[in-house]
C-alpha cells in the first residue's frame, strides 16, 4: 500500500501542477507564465519521483533505529548544506557586482535585468534567505535529530521542506530580475512566492516539532529553543507583513493591505525582526551546538542561556521602530523602539558571553583550529554589531547615520562577520560529519579563507563608517553665510574612493568563499573516510 | 524548588515552549502597531490628498519594479538642512494611499518626496535615459528602455479596483474608466483627456515623455515623479489641526 504521506504529497503535487498549468495558460503576464510553468514542471516531476520510488521499493518502511542507534535522516541536511554553499557564492558575487556598480555606474549596462535596483534585492535575498536560510534549515535538521536522538518524522516531509524552500528561492530571485517585486525591503517576493513559502514554513514547523516530540532525551536542548523561536516568529512576521491582495490570480502583482505610516511600522517590525529572529536567534542556535561541539567543552552557563533566551526574544520584537526616527511615525513609537534597542544590548551580550566563555579551558585551540577561530571571531563580531546597533538607534546618532552608508556598514559587520562566519564554521564542521570524513581536506585553506575574508570585512566596514559619517556630516554642513555647503551630488562624488575600497573588501570575501567551496569539495571527494561513526557524537548533554 | 528548576516545564514540553515563545514575541508588536490605526496624527486627513490617477499608479509600479526605493527615500525629516534641501517635512497623510509605503531607508540618491515640479518633464526624460548627460558625477543607472516600452494598460483597471477594495477612495467611475484614463492623462487635447479632467480635476494632463506617438512607461514614471509631494498646499496647511 502507498502510505498516507506519499498519497497526500502525490495528490497535492498533481493538483498543484494542474493549477499552475491553468494559470500559465490563461495569463498575459509573462513572468507569471514563466513561474507557473516552472511550478507545474517541478510539481509534476516531484509527483513522478514519488510514484517511481514507490514502485521501486514497494514502500518498505524505513527503520527508525539500526543496531540500537537512531537512523538519522541526513539526505536533506546534505542537500541544504550544498545549496547553502552554492547560494552563498551566488549571493556574495551579486553583492560584489552591485558594490562595483556604485563605484562604476557603467556596470549597470542600462538594461532592466542588470540595474542596481533589481540586483540589490537579489543580493539581500540571496545572502539572507538563500544562503542563511539553507544554513539554518540544514543545521536545524541536523541538530534537532542529534540532540533529540530521533529520526525526523516522515519520508517525504523533510525533502518537501528543503526542496520547497529552494523552489521559493528560485521563484523569488528570478522574479526580481524580471521585475516582479512587492517593493518592501527584505520582503520583496510577490504574493504567490509568499504563499508558497508559508506552506513550506508550516511544514518546516511541523517537521521540527515532530522531531522534538519523538525525542529520546528528556530535555529539549538549548539550541532547539532558539530554532523554534526562529521558526515560529518568522512565520508570524512573514504572514503579517505580506498581507496582500493579488490584483488577479493570473498576475504577479498584488497590493499590500497596509499603507503609509502603518505599513512603515509593520515593515520595520518585520525588517528588524528578520534580523532578530532569522539572522540572530537562528544563528545563535548554531552557536549553541557547534561551538561547544568543536571546542569539546560544555556550554558556559545554563542559567545565562535561559535568561538570555527569553530576554532576547521578548525584547527584540520591540526594536523595529528605531528605523523610523524623525519620520511621520509618532515620536513615542520610535523612542520606545530605541529604548528597547538599548535594553537589548544586555541579552545580546549575554549570548556573546555564553558563546565565548564556552571556550574556557580550550582557548589554546584557537591557535591550532582555524574553524573554531572563525566561530569565535564570529561571536566577537556579534558582540560588536550588537553594541553598534543600540548606539545607532539613539535619536541623535540616528539623525546622522540614517539614510547613509553607516547603516550598510553596520549590517555587513553583522552579516559578514557574525552570520557569515558562524555559518562557515558550521559548514566546515558539518560537511566532514555528513560525509563521514575524518576531517577537512585542508586546514591551511581554512586559514587562507579566514584571513582573506577578515581583511575583506575590515576593509568593508571601515570604508562604510568613513563614507557614512562623512556623508551625514556633509548633508548638514553650512557655510559661514548660512547656506548649505554641499550640493547632493558633491556628497555622491566624495563617496567614490570608499565605494572602491568596499568593492575590494567584497572581492576578498568572495575569493575566501571560493576557497571554502574548493576545500569542502575536496573533503567530500578525497577526504579520508572515518572508520566508524563515533557513538558519542550527538549525545550532547541536555541544557543542564 | 528554585526558579531555575521551574524552567523545566519549557524544556520538557514542546507545546509549552511554543506557547511561551508566542506570548513573548507578540507583546511588542501589538503595543507598537495597534495604536497607529487610531491615533489622530497617523490617520490625519489633509486637504489636497487624493488617490493616484491610473497613470500615476502605473508609474508608481514602475518605480517599485525598478527598485528606485533602494537608493531614494521619500521621507523628509524635520531638520533644518533637510527642510532647506528638500522642502516641508513629510506628513503621515502624504503616504496614506501608498500600498506599500516608499519611505525608503537609504539616500544613495537624493530624497524624492517633493521632487514633483522641481525639474521639467524633459529633464526627467533625459535624466532617466542617461543620468550622466545632465549630472556628470551621477552614479544612477540609466533607464533608456522605459522610453521604448509601451505602457501596458491591460491590468491598470484591476490595480485601481484592488486599491479601491482595500480602502483607497476611488469613485466607481474612476475605477471603471481606469484603463482609458491611464492613456488619456498623457494624451492632451483628446476627447478622452476632457473626460479625464472631469473625473480628476486636480491632476495634470501632459505628454510627459515628449513623444506624442504613444503612451510609454516613461510617461507613467514621469507623471508619478512630477506629482510627488505636490498635493498638499503648505501655504494653507494647518499644522495644529491634528495635534492633541
Amino acid at each position: 500500500m502507498i502510505s498516507l504521506e506519499e498519497g497526500f504529497f502525490a495528490f497535492f503535487l498533481i493538483v498543484l501542477a494542474f493549477a499552475c498549468l491553468i494559470v500559465a495558460g490563461k495569463t498575459f503576464d509573462q513572468v507569471m507564465a514563466f513561474h507557473a510553468g516552472l511550478g507545474a514542471l517541478i510539481a509534476a516531476v516531484s509527483a513522478f519521483v514519488i510514484f517511481k520510488n514507490y514502485f521501486n521499493d514497494g514502500g518498505i518502511a524505513i527503520p527508525q533505529e539500526i543496531g540500537g542507534k537512531p537512523n538519522y535522516n541526513m539526505g536533506p541536511v546534505k542537500f541544504g548544506a550544498v545549496a547553502a554553499m552554492f547560494w552563498g557564492i551566488a549571493g556574495f558575487l551579486v553583492g560584489l557586482i552591485i558594490a562595483s556598480q556604485l563605484a562604476w555606474p557603467a556596470l549597470n549596462f542600462d538594461l532592466p535585468w542588470t540595474n542596481f535596483g533589481r540586483l540589490r534585492p537579489l543580493h539581500t535575498s540571496a545572502v539572507i534567505f538563500a544562503f542563511g536560510g539553507n544554513v539554518l534549515l540544514a543545521t536545524s535538521m541536523y541538530v534537532v535529530q542529534r540532540t533529540s536522538r530521533a529520526r525526523m518524522p516522515g519520508r517525504l516531509l523533510p525533502w518537501f521542506v528543503i526542496i520547497g524552500y529552494n523552489v521559493f528561492i528560485v521563484i523569488a530571485g528570478t522574479g526580481y530580475l524580471l521585475g516582479a517585486t512587492q517593493g518592501k525591503e527584505y520582503a520583496e517576493p510577490e504574493w504567490y512566492a509568499d504563499l508558497w513559502l508559508t506552506i513550506v514554513w508550516v511544514a518546516y514547523l511541523l517537521l521540527f516539532m515532530g522531531t522534538l516530540w519523538k525525542r529520546k532525551e528528556p530535555h529539549i536542548y538549548v539550541a532547539n529553543w532558539f530554532y523554534l523561536a526562529f521558526i515560529v516568529t518568522i512565520a508570524m512576521l512573514h504572514i503579517t507583513n505580506n498581507l496582500t491582495i493579488p490584483v488577479s490570480i493570473y498576475s504577479t502583482q498584488s497590493v499590500i493591505v497596509w499603507s503609509g505610516v502603518q505599513d512603515a511600522m509593520v515593515q520595520w517590525w518585520y525588517g528588524h525582526n528578520a534580523v532578530g529572529f532569522f539572522l540572530t536567534a537562528g544563528f545563535l542556535a548554531i552557536m549553541y551546538y557547534f561551538v561547544p561541539k568543536r571546542a569539546d567543552r560544555p556550554v558556559y552557563s545554563y542559567r545565562l542561556s535561559i535568561v538570555h533566551f527569553w530576554a532576547l526574544i521578548f525584547i527584540y520584537i520591540w526594536a523595529g521602530p528605531h528605523h523610523l526616527h524623525y519620520t511621520a511615525l509618532p515620536q513615542w513609537a520610535s523612542t520606545l523602539g530605541a529604548t528597547f534597542s538599548i535594553i537589548l544590548w544586555m541579552p545580546s551580550w549575554g549570548g556573546m558571553i555564553n558563546g565565548l566563555m564556552t571556550l574556557s579551558g580550550a582557548w589554546d585551540k584557537l591557535r591550532t583550529d582555524p574553524v573554531l577561530r572563525m566561530m569565535v571571531v564570529s561571536v566577537a563580531f556579534y558582540g560588536m554589531s550588537t553594541f553598534e546597533g543600540p548606539l545607532m538607534s539613539l535619536r541623535s546618532v540616528n539623525s546622522l547615520s540614517h539614510y547613509t552608508d553607516w547603516t550598510i556598514g553596520h549590517v555587513h559587520s553583522g552579516a559578514l562577520g557574525w552570520v557569515g562566519y558562524i555559518s562557515f564554521g558550521a559548514l566546515y564542521c558539518l560537511i566532514p560529519w555528513l560525509w563521514n570524513k575524518k576531517g577537512l581536506y585542508s586546514l591551511k585553506l581554512v586559514n587562507w579563507h579566514f584571513w582573506l575574508s577578515t581583511l575583506g570585512i575590515v576593509l568593508y566596514i571601515t570604508a562604510m563608517w568613513v563614507s557614512g559619517i562623512m556623508q551625514g556630516l556633509m548633508w548638514r554642513a553650512y557655510d559661514s553665510l548660512g547656506f548649505l555647503e554641499y550640493s547632493f551630488i558633491e556628497t555622491v562624488e566624495a563617496m567614490y574612493p570608499f565605494y572602491v575600497i568596499r568593492a575590494l573588501g567584497g572581492a576578498l570575501f568572495v575569493i575566501g568563499s571560493l576557497i571554502m567551496a574548493y576545500n569542502l569539495w575536496m573533503t567530500v571527494r578525497h577526504g579520508e573516510a572515518e572508520e566508524a561513526e563515533p557513538v558519542t557524537s550527538g549525545s550532547l548533554a541536555a541544557a543542564e | 524548588m528554585s526558579v531555575w528548576a521551574k524552567h523545566k516545564i519549557f524544556e520538557k514540553n514542546t507545546f509549552v515552549l511554543l506557547i511561551g515563545i508566542l506570548v513573548a514575541v507578540s507583546v511588542g508588536g501589538i503595543v507598537e502597531i495597534a495604536p497607529l490605526f487610531y491615533l489622530k496624527s497617523t490617520i490625519e486627513k489633509t486637504e489636497g490628498m487624493r488617490p493616484y490617477t491610473p497613470l500615476e499608479l502605473a508609474g508608481r509600479e514602475i518605480y517599485v519594479r525598478e527598485g528606485c526605493y533602494t537608493c531614494h527615500s521619500q521621507m523628509i525629516r524635520p531638520m533644518r538642512d533637510e527642510l532647506e534641501r528638500y522642502g516641508h517635512f513629510s506628513l503621515a497623510a502624504e503616504s496614506m494611499y501608498d500600498h506599500p509605503f516608499q519611505w525608503g531607508s537609504k539616500r544613495t540618491g537624493p530624497d524624492l518626496a517633493r521632487v514633483g515640479g522641481k525639474y521639467s518633464d524633459a529633464w526627467h526624460v533625459e535624466h532617466l535615459i542617461n543620468p550622466r548627460s545632465l549630472v556628470p558625477a551621477s552614479i544612477m543607472p540609466g533607464y533608456p528602455f522605459l522610453a521604448n516600452n509601451r505602457l501596458d494598460t491591460r491590468d491598470v483597471a484591476q490595480h485601481v479596483a484592488t486599491n479601491s477594495l482595500i480602502g483607497v477612495p476611488y469613485t466607481e467611475e474612476q475605477v471603471n474608466s481606469a484603463a482609458r484614463d491611464a492613456l488619456a492623462q498623457a494624451t492632451p487635447d483628446s476627447d478622452a483627456a476632457f473626460e479625464f479632467e472631469e473625473r480628476w480635476p486636480t491632476a495634470t494632463i501632459r505628454d510627459f515623455d515628449g513623444n506624442p506617438g504613444e503612451v510609454t512607461e516613461m510617461d507613467a514614471l514621469v507623471a508619478y515623479l512630477q506629482m510627488l509631494g505636490t498635493l498638499v498646499d503648505f501655504s494653507i496647511y494647518d499644522n495644529q489641526a491634528n495635534l492633541r
